[in-house]
This record gives structure tokens, C-alpha cells and sequence, in this order.
């Protein structure tokens, strides 16, 4: 070889044959606003064929427009910028369309609960929020009144104490699958747990319910017992293998490296999978208990076989019913609109009067529903703090 | 304290469940000085080098046979609790690892911390500051002590590691190929930092550097391996001076020269 390759830009290109790094010279990219047209030509069309079938809405000539779009987009691409660039269109466009099916379900609920509900909790009679600091003893007919705080009570209890049940015991599942069971006898016991682990996370939640119901009423001499407890039970047995699945998995991805560090320390096992394994995954099992708490808290089934429902708040998880929000909106739901004879609804004990509206049970249900919403919102804003504050930190 | 004693290791055979991967292993390595253990890939330098202070078998199934003396107590004595062993052999890891969630500070003192010991404020800012002067880290992190040790360089996380090592106050420190992840001005460090730490602890190291075993060790010992599924031998051990310049072995002679594999 005699040319040295010469660098540096200002080194004249040297034109043999055809470039082959270059695009052909009609491929290039148009500007966005392009797809606008296309798109708004989309729309068009749909709206144009939806009037001719007579079937014109707005969700349906948004779908059909987007479908329409794709088509267009993809062709005006294919004629103008070629055949890479229109398929990069087409996937981009494919993309986002399925991101944006996927949050309509979830953005349209919130906005349904949140307007609903909001609207209800802030109208509260007497005043705005009354509805989170009464409960409904005393409420008849269409009383536009009376709230959930017993039913707030109730699930907190519950959800509660079902944690108290189930995340020792995941917890410690999971260590024992991840730690303990790797050879001899512990191994094959560790596939058996993880088998059954895995059976009862299929549980369909009434038959939890059922277990629950059953369980107690074998040991007690009262057949219709009814206790927060039971209901605690109930949901730990759907808690429990989702909190040994996820801790599992936690646990899991704690690289080795870390455990021999700590063995190479002098320090026992036992302190090395508390003070290292568990505490490096702490952000991963936070997560995932709060997930485990966040499926069980709207757990409806075996709520109502196994604590029932009450009117005021029973702080006793150890006696008698209790009202659970979930169970709170089934019923509310179920009592339909309410009869309003006259425009006032008078309370028999207290003998308070407040206004009479057909949907105020409906509203109730929503404004629990908005309720539960925000219980959730609060322990994931919660556990989002404990990740954060708790992950292993990089920065210098 | 008494004059430290060599480590004595007789008829020592390692098993991976059923699969013997070292046989036979019998060497005393001399206290306050530096071994450095060299062969190809697979030949169980490693894994003899975990059967000193017993890490090996924190792999399930793994086990080891015979005899090993440090301080002529045998470590794989029935009655003798690991834990202990592995506060007496302190050991630094191919990859450096220190505790992602912890500074530089309980880094160090992670020996103490874990074991839930007592230990006073003006006592751990003494070892802190002796650790980490004695793995030659104390100037670039002494402003930083509180911040991760995840945030260091590789080089420097290593010798953090080392700093975590000697705050347990072993006396034989072991490392597992230690600068194999390091550029060379790293790897530098570390060397010169062996040869300081060899004053006071008996260091056993295990390289694929031939060079580096040159440099930073008093005597050498070579593995070899018949073939896969085969275990692994101690080939030879002599003064490194010996071993690297007339190596009494034809084994070791072809490997030393490159002529091997």
C-alpha cells in the first residue's frame, strides 16, 4: 500500500465508483408535519365513511382515522422517503397506538372514579369530607348523607393484619427457597413449596374466602361467627404467594459476589442474609409486598363471606362483623337508586333531615371506590419513598 | 504474639459433589511472604485457594478432604466453626464487591458492623483510617468517607476491598486473581500494596499473570491439569527466583515458556 489513509476534513473525497455509505439521494426524511396531514386526511375519510354508514362517533372515527393513518402514512412514506423510513413510520405509529390503547382503560377509569367520586366526597352533607368521618348508622332511604369510615376502618384492619400474616411468612418462604434450599432434603422440599406456591396463586379468591369461613367455624361453637380475623386469614391466603414470588425474585437477583464478601468477613450466615441479602434488596421487596397489600385491599369475595357487613365502625378484629370498603360498594351498587318520596329524608334517632336523591347510593359506591383509589395511591407513594431512600445509591 | 506459622497443607483433595477437582495438594506456604499460584485456566488454583479459609464450600455440594494448619490448628476439624477460619483468612475477590448500599466508611468497617460488635467512635475512625492508609486509599477517599463505595473507581474499589480485608485483622489474606479487571496503573497499585502488606500478613495470590506473579511473589506454585474431567495437581513449587528461571519440572518449564496448549 502506498496512499496513506488521509484524515481530517478537509481531505477531498476520492469518487470511485458509486458511494456505498451514502443513502440514494431520494430517500431522505420529510418534515413531521407531514404525518399531520396524513393524518388529518385519516380522520377525513373516516368521518366522511362513518356519515355515509350513518354510524358517526367520536371514539370510532378516532379508531378508524388512526387505522386509516397508518395506511396513508405508510404509503405517502413509502412514495416520498422509502421503503426503511415508511416502515420505521409504520412500527412508530403501531407503537404508540398500543401504548395508547393500553392506558385508555386506565386513564378513563380514573377519570370516571375521580369525578364521580371526588364530586360525591366533596358534596358530603353536612360538610365537604363528611363522607371519610361518618359512617352510615342511622342512614335510610335516599338520605344524601352518611360515609365510610367505618368501611375505611374496616379495611385497614384487615389489610393489616393479613400483612402481619402473610409477609413473615413469604418473607421467610422466600429466604428459606432462595438460602437454604439449594441441595440434599431442603432442595426437593423447596420444589415442593415452590409448587404449591405456585397452586395457590391460581386460588380463585372465594374459595380463600370459603377456607376461611371454614376454618374458623370448625373451632368455634358459634356457627355464624363472623370476625375481622377470619377475613384477615382469608386474604393472607391470597397475600402469601404473591409476597413468596416476588421476595423470591428479589432475593434472587442479590448477587452472590455480595453473600461471599460478607462470608469472607467472618460473618455468620444468618447475619449476612439480614444485614446484606435483605438489605440490598429492600427497595425490590418493598415493591412487591406493596403490590401483594394493593391486589388483596379490593378483594370483595371473601370479605362478604367472612366479615360481612356493618352499618358503624368495629374496631375489634376479634368480634363480630366489620364493613370493608370493597363490600361497602358491592352493597351500595346492589341497593340500586333509592326511592324519594319526599324531597326530605328524615333520620329516625337523631332526627336530622337531610335532602333525598335517587343516586345517592350509586354516588356512595363511587365515592368508596374513590376512596379505596386513593388508599392504594398513598401506600404505593409510600413504598415508592422506601425504594427510593433505601436502593443502592451510584453517585459520586 | 508468637512467631507466625506456615500454613500446612497435607494430602488435600476437592470435591465438587461427586467430581474431584484438585487432588492430592500437599505444600506449606511460608507465613509473612507472598505465594503466588499460577497455571491455566480450570486447573483448580481457585478452588484451592477457597479451601483455605473454607468459602469453597459455600458452593452447594462442594467439599474438601484432609488436612489444613494454620497456626497448627487444622481448619477442617469437625469441631472448628468457618466462621472463624474466614476471621483469621481474610479473602479479595476476582471482581471487586463492596456492599452497594453502604459508604466508603462502613465499607471498611463492614467486618464490625455485620458482626453487630461494639465498637467505639474514636476506635472505628482509628481502624477506618489504619485500614484504609494500609490498602494506600486514605488520601484519595478521606474527604469522602460517607459517600458510596459504589461511586469509586474499579481500581480504587478494589483496594477498598482490601481496606474491608485487613480492618478484620486477619493473618493470612488471600486474593483471587485481584487486578485481573484492572488497567495496568491499578494493577501497579495493588502490587506495590501486596508487597507492603506481606510485612505483616501472609499473602496468598492467585494470577494469570505471569509476569505479575514475578513481580509480586517470593515463591510460586504451578497447577496443572491432565485434561477435562480430569483434577487438577500442585505441579511444583520452588522460590518464584527458581521457578521462573529453572523450573524443575517439564511442565511447568513449557508453561512458564509459553510452549504449553
Amino acid at each position: 500500500m502506498t496512499t496513506t489513509s488521509t484524515k481530517g476534513p478537509a481531505a477531498p473525497p476520492e469518487q470511485t465508483g458509486s458511494p456505498v455509505l451514502r443513502r440514494p439521494h431520494d430517500e431522505r426524511r420529510l418534515p413531521w408535519f407531514h404525518l399531520v396531514l396524513t393524518g388529518l386526511a385519516g380522520l377525513l375519510v373516516a368521518v366522511a365513511l362513518l356519515a355515509i354508514f350513518d354510524s358517526l362517533s367520536i371514539p370510532a372515527a378516532i379508531l378508524l382515522g388512526f387505522v386509516l393513518h397508518l395506511a396513508f402514512g405508510y404509503l405517502y412514506s413509502r412514495i416520498r422517503e422509502g421503503r426503511r423510513w415508511a416502515t420505521d413510520r409504520l412500527m412508530t405509529l403501531v407503537v404508540i397506538g398500543a401504548f395508547a390503547i393500553a392506558m385508555f382503560p386506565l386513564v378513563s377509569l380514573l377519570w370516571a372514579v375521580i369525578g364521580r367520586g371526588l364530586t360525591r366526597v366533596l358534596a358530603a352533607a353536612p360538610s365537604p369530607f363528611a363522607f371519610w368521618t361518618t359512617d352510615m348508622s342511622g342512614i335510610i332511604g335516599g338520605a344524601e348523607a352518611g360515609g365510610v369510615v367505618h368501611a375505611t376502618i374496616g379495611t385497614l384492619l384487615i389489610t393489616l393484619w393479613a400483612s402481619i400474616i402473610s409477609i413473615p411468612i413469604g418473607l421467610f418462604t422466600a429466604i428459606f427457597l432462595v438460602e437454604y434450599a439449594d441441595q440434599g432434603w431442603r432442595r426437593v422440599l423447596g420444589q415442593g413449596v415452590t409448587f404449591l406456591v405456585d397452586v395457590m396463586t391460581g386460588i380463585p379468591s372465594i374459595v380463600a374466602g370459603l377456607f376461611g369461613l371454614a376454618l374458623f367455624i370448625a373451632f368455634m361453637p358459634d356457627q355464624s361467627v363472623r370476625m375481622g380475623i377470619m377475613g384477615a386469614v382469608a386474604l393472607s391466603l391470597l397475600m402469601i404467594p404473591t409476597v413468596v414470588r416476588s421476595s423470591e425474585e428479589m432475593l434472587r437477583l442479590v448477587p452472590m459476589d455480595l453473600r461471599e464478601a460478607s462470608y469472607a468477613l467472618g460473618v455468620p450466615k444468618w447475619l449476612t442474609i439480614v444485614k446484606v441479602v435483605l438489605r440490598t434488596a429492600i427497595a425490590g421487596l418493598t415493591t412487591g409486598i406493596t403490590l401483594a397489600i394493593a391486589r388483596v385491599i379490593g378483594e370483595t369475595a371473601p370479605l362478604l363471606l367472612t366479615v360481612g357487613m356493618v352499618t358503624s365502625v368495629n374496631w375489634n378484629m376479634f368480634d363480630g362483623r366489620m364493613a370493608t370498603l370493597p363490600t361497602f360498594i358491592n352493597q351500595q351498587y346492589r341497593a340500586g337508586s333509592a326511592n324519594c318520596m319526599n324531597d326530605t329524608v328524615t333520620n329516625p334517632v337523631t332526627q336530622e333531615v337531610y335532602a333525598c336523591s335517587i343516586t345517592t347510593n350509586i354516588d356512595r359506591a363511587w365515592a368508596a371506590a374513590f376512596t379505596l383509589i386513593v388508599i392504594v395511591m398513598v401506600l404505593n407513594i409510600v413504598a415508592r419513598l422506601v425504594s427510593y431512600y433505601f436502593s443502592p445509591k451510584l453517585t459520586r | 504474639m508468637a512467631a507466625p506459622q506456615p500454613i500446612n497443607v497435607e494430602d488435600l483433595n476437592i470435591y465438587y459433589g461427586d467430581f474431584l477437582a484438585v487432588e492430592g495438594v500437599d505444600v506449606q506456604i511460608r507465613p509473612r511472604s507472598v505465594t503466588a499460584l499460577i497455571g491455566p485456566s480450570g486447573c483448580g488454583k481457585s478452588t484451592f485457594l477457597r479451601t483455605l479459609n473454607r468459602m469453597h464450600e459455600v458452593i452447594p455440594g462442594a467439599y474438601a478432604q484432609g488436612k489444613v494448619e494454620i497456626n497448627g490448628e487444622n481448619i477442617y476439624d469437625p469441631r472448628v466453626d468457618p466462621v472463624n477460619v474466614r476471621r483469621r483468612v481474610g479473602m479479595v475477590f476476582q471482581k471487586a464487591n463492596p456492599f452497594p448500599t453502604m459508604s466508603i466508611r462502613d465499607n471498611v468497617l463492614a467486618g464490625v458492623k455485620l458482626n453487630s460488635r461494639r465498637i467505639s467512635k474514636s476506635a472505628a475512625e482509628e481502624l477506618l483510617e489504619g485500614s484504609l492508609k494500609g490498602a494506600n486509599l486514605w488520601n484519595e477517599v478521606k474527604d469522602r468517607l460517607d459517600k458510596p463505595g459504589m461511586g469509586l473507581s474499579g481500581g480504587q474499589q478494589q483496594r477498598l476491598c482490601i481496606a474491608r480485608t485487613i480492618a478484620v485483622k486477619p493473618e493470612v489474606v488471600l486474593m483471587d486473581e485481584p487486578c485481573s479487571a484492572l488497567d495496568p496503573i491499578s494493577t501497579l497499585a495493588i502490587e506495590d500494596l501486596v508487597h507492603e502488606l506481606k510485612e505483616e500478613y501472609t499473602i496468598v495470590i492467585v494470577t494469570h499473570n505471569m509476569q505479575q506473579a514475578s513481580r509480586v511473589s517470593d515463591r510460586t506454585g504451578f497447577f496443572n491439569i491432565a485434561g477435562t474431567g480430569k483434577p487438577g495437581h500442585l505441579i511444583e513449587i520452588d522460590d518464584t527466583q527458581q521457578m521462573f528461571t529453572n523450573p524443575s519440572n517439564k511442565q511447568t518449564e513449557d508453561y512458564i515458556s509459553g510452549r504449553f496448549g
